[in-house]
Order: C-alpha cells, then structure tokens, then sequence
C-alpha cells in the first residue's frame, strides 16, 4: 500500500527546491538573450546568501535583509559587468573571479560578524513568510502539494510569466535579444549594446540575488559557508537545456530540482552520503549530455529527411 | 624589436605592477578597516614571510602545487578551451597517489614515482570526460568540467572514507603513507620538497611542448583560430582533447607532489582549490610557462603571508580569496591603460608618418 | 539653379587606430543636398573609416566636422541617427530570426503602455515602404529574404529614424545587375527628393552612371573632388593609385595539358533543403585557368567546399588527380597539392594574433623541412619567414609581428605565399582580390598567370567581372547552383554578356554547357 502523504511530501520538496535553481537560471536567460556569458551565478548568490542574513540580522527586519541582499547582488553583478562589458575582460574569467571572491569574501564577513567561519547561527535573522493561499489549500492532497509554500518559491514561478512578457513583447526585452543575436544589427540602429548588456547582468543579478536569498531567509534560517554548492552552475545547465525559453527554463529546473531533491531521500537509504550528493552534479553533467545528443540527433534526421526530400 | 611590441611589452609590465600595487592597497583597505590592530596585520601579512628560512620555505611549499595547475590552465586555455578541470583533477591525483602510497609496496625512488605517475593518469582521465563530451556532442566543457569537479570531491571523499580510512583518528584521515612513498625534504630546516623541482621540470617541458614542437604550435594555432586551423588541415578536435587530457595529467601529478611532498596522509574533507588559483597565477605568467615559477612564488607569498596575519591578528585569511579575484579581474581587463597604450602608438606612428606636430591632444 | 547647400563638411580629419595604422592623415570632404556623391579609392585607402566616423562609430583623432553649418561631434550611432545621418553597411546588420517591422523598428518601437504596439509598428513600416516604393512585407522574416530585399529593408532602417544623408558602403558588391538597376532607380528617386547619398564605390562605371561628384582618396589622403561629367575613368583611376594602372590584363596564350579536377553530376543539398549545388560536371585542366563568375551565394562557396575538404557532397564525385575525394579530409586533399586561397582571409586564412611566419607555416609545419620527430626547426622556420615576405613584398616591419597588424592586401599576400609556396599542381582562388588594393591585386593576378604558365590548374572563383574576364582562359556562370554558361575563351564575352546568364535570364543549351567536361 504506497503511503501517498510519502508522495505528497516529495513533491512539496521538489518544488521548494526548485525555487533557487528556477530563480537563477530565469536570470541566467537575460544574459544568455543578450550574449553574455555570466559564471558568476554560484558567487552572486552565495553573496547575497549572505548579505541578505546579515542585513536582516543588523537592521531588524525583512526588509533591511531584502535592501541588504538585493544591493549585494547588484554591486557584484555591476562589477563583473564593468570589468567584461567595459573593461572587456574575458567573461569565463569574471566569472571565476566573482565566485572566487564571494567565497572569501562571505567566509571573511560571516567571521568579522559572528567570529565563525561556518554558520550564522549565532546571528538572529528574519526569513521569508509561508504562504497558505486560501481556497487552494483546502483541496485535498492538491492543496498541500501547492500551498503552503515560501513567498518566495511563488515569485520564482511568476517570474516565469513576467520574464516571458518582458522578452517577447516590451521594448527593452526585443532590444536585449537583438543585442544577443546581432549586436552589431543593434548598434547599427543606435543601440547601446554595453548599456542594453549591462542591465540585462543586473537584472540577473537581482533574480539571483533572489534565489540566494531564499536559500538563506526560507530554505534555511541561517547561512552556512558554501551553502550553494554549484546550484548557480545547475542553473546555467538548466538554462541551456531550456534554450533560454522561460518555459524551457521552467522544465529543466524541475528536472535538475528532481534529482536535487532524490539526493535529501537517499540519504535515508544505507548509500554513502557522498554518492548521494554526487547526484545532482552527475545528473547535470547526464542531462546536459542526453540533451546534447537528442538535439544532433533531431538535427541529423531532419537533414536527413531534407536530404531526402530535395533529392526526390 | 618593433614599437610596436616594445610598447606591447611596456603596458603589460606596467598593468601587473599596478594589479599588484591595487592587490596590496586592498589587503591595506581590509586590514585597516576591519582589524582592531591593523600595523601588526600588516606586518604578518607583508613581512611575515620573510621573518624565518622556515616561512621562506613556506613560500616555496605554497608555490610547488601552483604549478601544477597553472601548467594546466596554460595548456587548455592556449587551446582556446575553457574547462575548469584543472581543480577536479588535482584532486583525483591526490586520491589516487594516496591508494599507491598506501596499498602498493614498492621499493624506495620507485614508489613516488609510480603514485605520481598514477597521479597523472587519473587526472588525465578525469580530464578526458569534458573534452569528450565536447567533441562528440558539443557538450560545454565550461558546465561539465564544474560539475565534475564536484563528482570527484565527493567520490574521493568516499573513497578515503570507507575504503582507506584510518579508524583511529577522530577526524576524516586515510591510513598512513609507506616510508618509501613520501617525497624526500631537499632543503633543510623547511619541508621544501622533491616535488617542487619537478613542477619546475614541468614547466620547462610545457613551454617546450608549446613553443618547440610542431604539436604546440598546432594547439596555439587552434586557439588562436579554430576554422583556420581546419583549413589548414589541422585535426582541431584530437588538438583540444589532447590538449586538455594533457592538461588533466599535469594538474594530477601537481596533487600526487603535494600529498606525498607535504602530508602522510590523506586529510582532506573539500577539494584544497589549488585550481582556481591555478588561473590566476597563469594570468599572471602572461599564459607563459617559464614564468610560473615566479608567479607562483608570489601567489605562494601572499597565501602565507594571510595565514600567518591570520594567526597573529584578527584578520581571517580569506583575504587572500578576495584579492586573487580583483587580480584575475585585473589581469583579464584588456581594455585597462588602453588610451595610454594608444597615446604611445600614436606618437610612434605619426613620427614615422613624418608630419609635424606635437603630440595630439586627446 | 538652385544653389547646391552644403549639409556636410569634414576638415582635417586625422585617424589613427590602436594598432597603430593611420587611416586617415588630414581628408576634407564636404556634400551637399540633393546629390549622389561618390567616394572612391582603393581597399584601405581610408574611406571606409572616414564614413565610420561620420557615423558616429569611431571619433576621429583630430579633426573637425560640420553639419549644417554648425560644429558637431559625433560621439556615437545614435548620436547619428538624431543627426539624419544613415549607414547601409556593405555587410547587413539585421536580426536574421526577427521579422522586418521588427528589425525596422528596433530601438524606436510604438509602445501601448509598457508593451511593443506590433500592429502599429507593421502599419507603420508599410506606409513607409510604401512612400519610397519599397516592395517588402513587414511580417516576413529576415533570414527568408533574398539579398536585395534584406538591403531594401536596411535602407529603410535608415528611412524610418529620418536620415537625410545616406551613406552606402559598396552597395552593389551582392546585387545582380537587375538588382543594382533598381537601387540606382531608387537612389536617384532619393536624390531628387533632396535627399544625399554618399556612394562608396571602386566600381567607376557605376560612378560614372550614378553620381554628380566625386571624391578620390588614396592612402589617407584626400586627392581631390572632381564633377563625375568631367572626368574619364581613366582619370579616376590614376587619381586613386598615382601611376597608369593597365585595367587590361597581359598573359599570352594558354597550354592546356592534362585534366587535374573532375567533377561529375556533383550536388550538394544544404541545411534548408535548397541544391546548393545540382548536378554540377567540369574539369580543370592542367595550364588553364578557369574562371567561374556568378553573383554570390549561387554555390561557389559550396563548390569550393567541397573541393578542399571542408564539406561533406551528397551525390557525385570529385576526382582531384584521378583520385576520388569522398572520404578524404583537408590534409588529405592539401597532400594532392592542392592549394585554397579561402574568400574570407580573416575568418579561414589567418590567425589573426599569431606571426607572420606562423601564419604561413600553419600547414606544412610538420613537414620535414621545417621540423625534425615533432621539434620545430627555429632557424629553418625563420629563414622561410624572411624568405616569404621577401618574396611575395608583403610589408611590413618584420616577418614576426602579428599578422593583424597589416593591412588587407599584405595579408591577403601571406596567405598567398603559403598556398603557393606549397609547389601546388591545383590552386583554388576564391575571390583572391577582394578588399586587397591595386598594387597588391596586380601581384596577384601576376603570380596566378605564372602558375598557369606553369602547368598549374588555376581555378577563380570571383565576383569582380573584370577580373574574371581578364585572368580567365574560360569561364563557366554558375547559378542556382548549375552551370549556365561555358565560354571556352573568355576573350570572345563582355560583362553584358555574362550578366544575362548570372541573372539565370538566358541559359546555354546543354550541348554547349557539356562542352566544359572535355569528353569526360
């Protein structure tokens, strides 16, 4: 007899980690569409992890933890766009030098704040609220699936809908792709392609300050030293996958939050833990690889059928 | 020598003495701000190195598995390839120098070379894995190579923990290295090892392989311009993956050194992030091979120079982190000191135009 | 008459880029409303960067610019754009995946509230194109135009912001002659309207149709503005280079020996499903040099392709000195001396910051003059380095600088020398000349009659007529992907001629047509 409340339990897991991945790689879209290649995810949102604990901590509210947060984000992300964008240094390696100096800076600062280097459970900060959406989480098995979940795990889904609108039908988002696919095109009408890319990293920024929040101020309670463990990374994979679609993006996550997920059951099973953490990372590296080989294969046989086609 | 490459030469000393100096001011920044007795943080950090042939030796030890990875980020990069393997791979070198060094008897002189060797092997086949994937089906080698970084950490991990593990320690630690596996100390009064001679062999022999041979100027001709390099009947992608298995070998060895120049046992329980410091000290060689050794002497400076101020004061050595970060940012930056660089060629070329004038006013 | 009212002037403009060359060294240049405005000179002689500065997209060293009369700095596109001022870039700028009203509108989108208005902005782009009688359907995409279309589309890119002075940069270098017909209508329909138009261009008889004045640079310098009525092509021409050049090409008569390339019932099917390539049958013969004209984009790139290795054919075979190529790679086929002179130097025929020496050597370095078990012979390589630049008069301060550093034509003239210091039997020339100036054409074209003089096969594939019909023994038009055209001895054909089967207006019959396969 399958216990479904086991059932039900999963799937709540799953969506709620899926938030970060979904929030990272929703911003990961806006810079891959305007051709930047952006590695510093996993630093961003480490950064703002941290920050946003910090802030909340210090100013007494969720609110400085927001302002603490979202401002993190945006000055690192600023300064991986002025020293790509501007100062034209090559993007893998910003990339690495922003995750490089997030984890230095976040263990030197958790330490200056709480005189250890692990955890901030000494500090007292706010996370974000729990949402029971009335009406929904009445429904029975449905409703505890759907509700109940963090305000910002909402968000990250309704970022869906909002990201789709702001590519395809506003201005800024036909300029962004334009930029991505021909910036010379965009200048050519007057286009300022740094300034269009520039703010596509900073809105990244913000959507993955987001998602490193909700890791500090909703997954947990507290920020732990290398609390992301590569989930920016996932989160380009996703975007990949996804081809840069929200909807594409929406799936892949789920996909990679799945296996992300699977790994906090197995740890129940006798597997070593280790193997079990291996899972979302071998799980990317098999997704992206399955997907790679699909889309040749697709390629090929639609070659082939044109081939065919033409010759008949 | 052209003035044009003369002038080349100038704004690229002059751009890593300014990287250097900014590196230093924000070491100062930090201290200053955040420490409660900033002249004895400065003094650990800056002087601290020199102050016993034993922290000299520091240096030194510090620098030897730099190195390594640098030699490695060098060979992929000259690809024009951007796996960041060079950390997985270092750490796969020292799982499997520590399995010979623990498991295989072999006589002294042969029993380090041999984990080394194994070492290199390993890495080279965790190298392997992104280069493959990228060849046959386009997989980035950026995403899979940072995924695989972490699959290694965690099955190394595994392996020392149930598999060489060492029961009576409190702490994760694998079984003890054999006598005859340990890399001999060859300066006294510090642990500088064996080891080290062979990272400098290394980079020698890379800058040989890429400047001396007709393989590396294949491989920089590929990184310089793929579609040409095809065009002029170059097997571009058995050049990339050869590259970067090569790459994955040095990077292995770099971790068999270090274990078994440095440790008697495996201690481990993250990957040390000898990688990414790899790329900076390869930045700061210019991409060169012979300039490791010095880079890497100066990575290794500032690395000890944070551990002792975070001994001796309350600044953590995380700094370090931060300022590798703001140099790789530096380095990288090409458009930095571009309008001096201009102004100079400017004036070299209209001095050869042969009008006359002042220099122009911009 | 109306008196002509000046809406431009450039005076003393001095550019030097960050590599040092000096493009423009002290041009003046000024037009006015309501004319056609040539702007000649050879590749690299500097007008290219002097209308990027007019455009806003490089600043000029010193120098100052007057627009209407008043002092203006041109800081960037857009800046130029408010100005009236539009390019027509000779390589499109378009958004391939998006559609016209889209790549029209980009950056000056209708909005309703905080969304693109699309319906307004389509209404907007018909009535537009309709005002300058512009067939062209806004909701269709950029990749599924043709060439002229996708240039119409750019112009009224520039049309829709309100420029008044237009800037075309070698418009017709991608057109056919029923294109090029039209854009001239078009242009004059502009220029009546007061619209200005500053026509770059090396192709004097098109000057000569088209434009009012005309403005000749040569290595920076500006030679002069001259009324086109007044001045002969000749003229022209001696202006932009300083001594007679002899636009007719000297070579005596051909000694064809055996058949070195066979290519029969070949067809290459690309990724849209379109015959790049269909059952396509000629042979190269050894002491010929076989010209195949055509407008771009007809197959000859595919052709090439597939001859040196770099693409895959469908049906048909190729047989380079009786061996069939089918599975052969680019080595092998560099290994039956055959030597690719690629259309586009920058993207396949160099590196751009590897050396001189490096450049030249990227094929053959493994062979044993050069390098002994793997291990580069330094002295062997660097004797060939000083050798080639000597050679083949590639300027430039020493063979070890970076090849980007030079200009078109030197590097066109590395590439040169690596191809044909092979010792080849076939060299395949895909547009040897193009962006490459008079002088360094003219040593081209030297040394490829030298090599069919040789008993080289020489196969030209070139969009430039003259050249075509000057350096080629025989000539096959290649269109849509077939042979429409086989002249056995170029002498006997005009440019005229060609245009009508390039065009696809007139065909060979194919008893003529076979003739090109000399009884194989």
């Amino acid at each position: 007899m399958i216990d479904y409340s086991f059932i039900v339990d999963f799937l709540f897991m799953w969506i709620r980690v899926a938030t970060p991945i979904l929030l990272a790689s929703l911003g990961a879209i806006l810079c891959e569409k305007s051709g930047v290649v952006n590695l510093g995810l996993d630093g961003i949102m480490l950064i703002s992890a941290l920050f946003g604990v910090l802030g909340s901590a210090y100013g007494g509210n969720l609110i400085w933890g927001v302002i603490a947060g979202v401002g993190s984000a945006l000055i690192i992300s600023g300064i991986f766009a002025y020293f790509h964008l501007v100062l034209k240094a090559n993007a893998v390696l910003c990339g690495t030098a922003v995750n490089t100096i997030a984890s230095g800076l976040t263990v030197f600062a958790l330490q200056l704040a709480t005189g250890e280097k692990g955890s901030s459970s000494s500090l007292k900060s706010y996370t974000f609220p729990t949402v029971n959406i009335p009406f929904i989480k009445d429904i029975p098995i449905l409703g505890d699936i759907l509700s109940g979940h963090n305000l910002i795990t909402y968000i990250a889904f309704l970022m869906v809908i909002v990201i789709w609108i702001f590519m395809y039908k506003t201005p800024l988002g036909l300029r962004m792709r334009a930029v991505g696919e021909n910036p010379n095109a965009a200048s050519s009408v007057g286009q300022n392609v740094i300034k269009i890319r520039f703010l596509a990293i900073l809105l990244c920024g913000v959507l993955v300050g987001f998602g490193g929040m909700y890791l500090s101020m909703g997954y947990l309670s507290m920020f732990t030293r290398d609390m992301v463990a590569g989930r920016g990374f996932i989160a380009l994979a996703a975007c990949a996958m996804g081809q840069a679609t929200p909807v594409g993006v929406l799936i892949s996550s789920m996909v990679f939050a799945f296996f992300d997920g699977l790994s906090n059951i197995l740890q129940l099973l006798q597997i070593p833990s280790e193997f079990v953490q291996m899972l979302p990372y071998v799980a990317t590296i098999f997704g992206l690889t399955v997907y790679s080989i699909q889309k040749i294969r697709l390629q090929k046989k639609k070659s082939k059928e044109i081939q065919q086609n033409a010759i008949e | 020598m052209d003035s044009n490459k003369r002038i080349r030469i100038i704004v690229d000393i002059t751009k890593l003495i300014i990287t250097i100096l900014v590196s230093c001011g924000l070491v100062t920044l930090i201290v200053l701000v955040t420490s409660s007795d900033p002249v004895n943080a400065f003094s650990s950090f800056f002087l601290g190195p020199f102050t016993s042939v034993r922290r000299i030796g520091n240096i030194v030890e510090a620098a030897s598995p730099l190195m390594f990875t640098a030699l490695a980020v060098i060979m992929i990069f000259s690809a024009g390839q951007f796996s960041m393997i060079s950390e997985g791979a270092f750490f796969i070198g020292t799982l499997g120098a520590m399995m010979i060094a623990t498991s295989v008897p072999l006589p002294a002189g042969i029993h380090p070379i041999v984990a080394i060797l194994v070492a290199g092997a390993m890495g080279a086949a965790v190298a392997l894995i992104p280069a493959v994937l990228k060849m046959k089906w386009q997989v980035s080698e950026v995403v899979t190579s940072l995924m695989l970084n972490y699959v290694v950490q965690f099955f190394a991990i595994y392996m020392v923990s149930y598999h060489f593990r060492e029961i009576s320690s409190s702490s994760l630690a694998s079984i003890e290295f054999k006598d005859t596996s340990i890399l001999p100390v060859i300066i006294r009064g510090t642990r500088i090892h064996l080891g080290i001679v062979l990272g400098v062999i290394l980079c020698i022999i890379t800058y040989f392989l890429l400047y001396r041979t007709t393989f590396g100027m294949k491989l920089r001709t590929v990184g310089n311009n793929a579609k040409f390099a095809h065009y002029s009947g170059i097997k571009v992608t058995g050049i990339m993956v050869i590259s970067q298995v090569i790459a994955g070998a040095l990077a292995g060895m770099g971790g068999g050194a270090e274990i078994l120049g440095m440790y008697n046992r495996f201690k481990w329980t993250t990957s040390p992030g000898y990688g990414w410091s790899g790329i900076v000290v390869a930045l700061l060689a210019r991409d060169n091979p012979l300039m490791v050794p010095l880079a890497a002497l100066f990575m290794g400076y500032l690395n000890v120079g944070a551990n002792i101020m975070a001994r001796n004061s309350d600044v953590s050595s995380e700094v370090v982190q931060i300022i590798q970060g703001v140099m790789i940012l530096m380095i990288a930056a090409e458009a930095l000191l571009k309008k001096w660089k201009q102004k100079m060629i400017v004036k070299a070329a209209k001095s050869e135009a042969g009008m006359k004038g002042d220099v122009i006013n911009d | 008459m109306e008196a002509k009212r000046e809406v431009l002037r450039m005076e003393n403009i001095v550019k030097v880029y960050s590599n040092g060359v000096m493009a423009n060294k002290g041009i003046n240049f000024s037009i006015n409303a309501g004319e056609i405005h040539a702007l000649s000179g050879e590749n690299g002689a500097g007008k290219s960067t002097l209308m990027k500065i007019i455009f806003g997209e490089e600043q000029p060293t010193s120098g100052d610019i007057y627009i209407n009369g008043q002092k203006t700095v041109i800081t960037s596109p857009q800046l130029a754009i408010k100005l009236g001022i539009g390019m027509v870039h000779q390589h499109f700028m378009l958004v391939s995946s998006m559609t016209v009203a889209e790549n029209v509108i980009l950056g000056v989108e209708p909005t309703k509230g905080i969304l693109i208005n699309m319906k307004h902005a389509i209404k907007q782009v018909e009535e537009i194109a309709e005002k300058y009688n512009m067939n062209i359907n806004p909701k269709m995409k950029v990749e599924d135009l043709t060439v002229g279309q996708k240039q119409k589309v750019e112009i009224l890119k520039a049309l829709f912001r309100g420029a008044k002075i237009l800037i075309l940069d070698e418009p017709t270098a991608v057109l056919t002659p029923q294109e090029t017909t039209e854009l001239f209508e078009e242009l004059k329909r502009l220029r009546d309207s007061g619209y200005t138009i500053i026509f770059i261009s090396h192709k004097l008889n098109e000057v000569k149709e088209l434009c009012n004045r005309i403005t000749i640079i040569r290595h920076g310098k500006s030679m002069g503005v001259y009324d086109v009525k007044t001045v002969t092509e000749q003229d022209i021409s001696n202006l932009m280079v300083g001594r007679d050049v002899i636009l007719n090409i000297e070579k005596s008569a051909p000694k064809i020996g055996k058949t070195t390339i066979r290519v029969s019932d070949l067809t290459i099917i690309g990724e849209n499903g379109k015959h790049c390539i269909n059952r396509l049958s000629f042979s190269l013969r050894e002491g010929e040099i076989l010209g195949i004209a055509g407008v771009e984009g007809n197959g000859q790139l595919e052709l090439v392709e597939a001859l040196t290795g770099l693409r895959k054919y469908n049906a048909g075979s190729i047989e380079i000195c009786g061996k069939e190529i089918s599975q052969c790679n680019v080595k092998d086929i560099r290994k039956l001396a055959v030597s690719h002179i690629p259309e586009d130097r920058m993207t396949t025929g160099a590196a751009p910051s590897l050396s001189i020496t490096e450049n030249m050597l990227s094929d053959k370095i493994s062979s044993n003059s050069f390098s002994k078990h793997g291990i580069i012979n330094k002295r062997a390589i660097k004797q060939y380095g000083i050798d080639m630049v000597k050679q083949y008069q590639i300027l430039c301060k020493n063979p070890d600088v970076s090849i980007d550093s030079l200009s078109g034509g030197n590097i066109q003239k590395a590439v040169l020398a690596r191809e044909l210091s092979n010792n080849p039997k076939i060299i395949i020339a895909d547009q040897p000349t193009r962006g490459v100036d008079v002088g360094a054409t003219e040593f081209i074209h030297k040394r490829l009659i030298n090599m069919r003089d040789n008993k080289k096969s020489v196969l030209l594939i070139s969009s430039d007529l003259n050249e075509v019909l000057g350096l080629s023994d025989s000539i096959i038009v290649m269109h849509e992907g077939r042979i429409a055209a086989y002249f056995p001895d170029a002498a006997k054909i005009t440019e005229l001629q060609l245009g009508g089967y390039m065009l696809g207006i007139e065909k060979q019959s194919e008893e003529e047509i076979k003739e090109v396969r000399h009884g194989q």
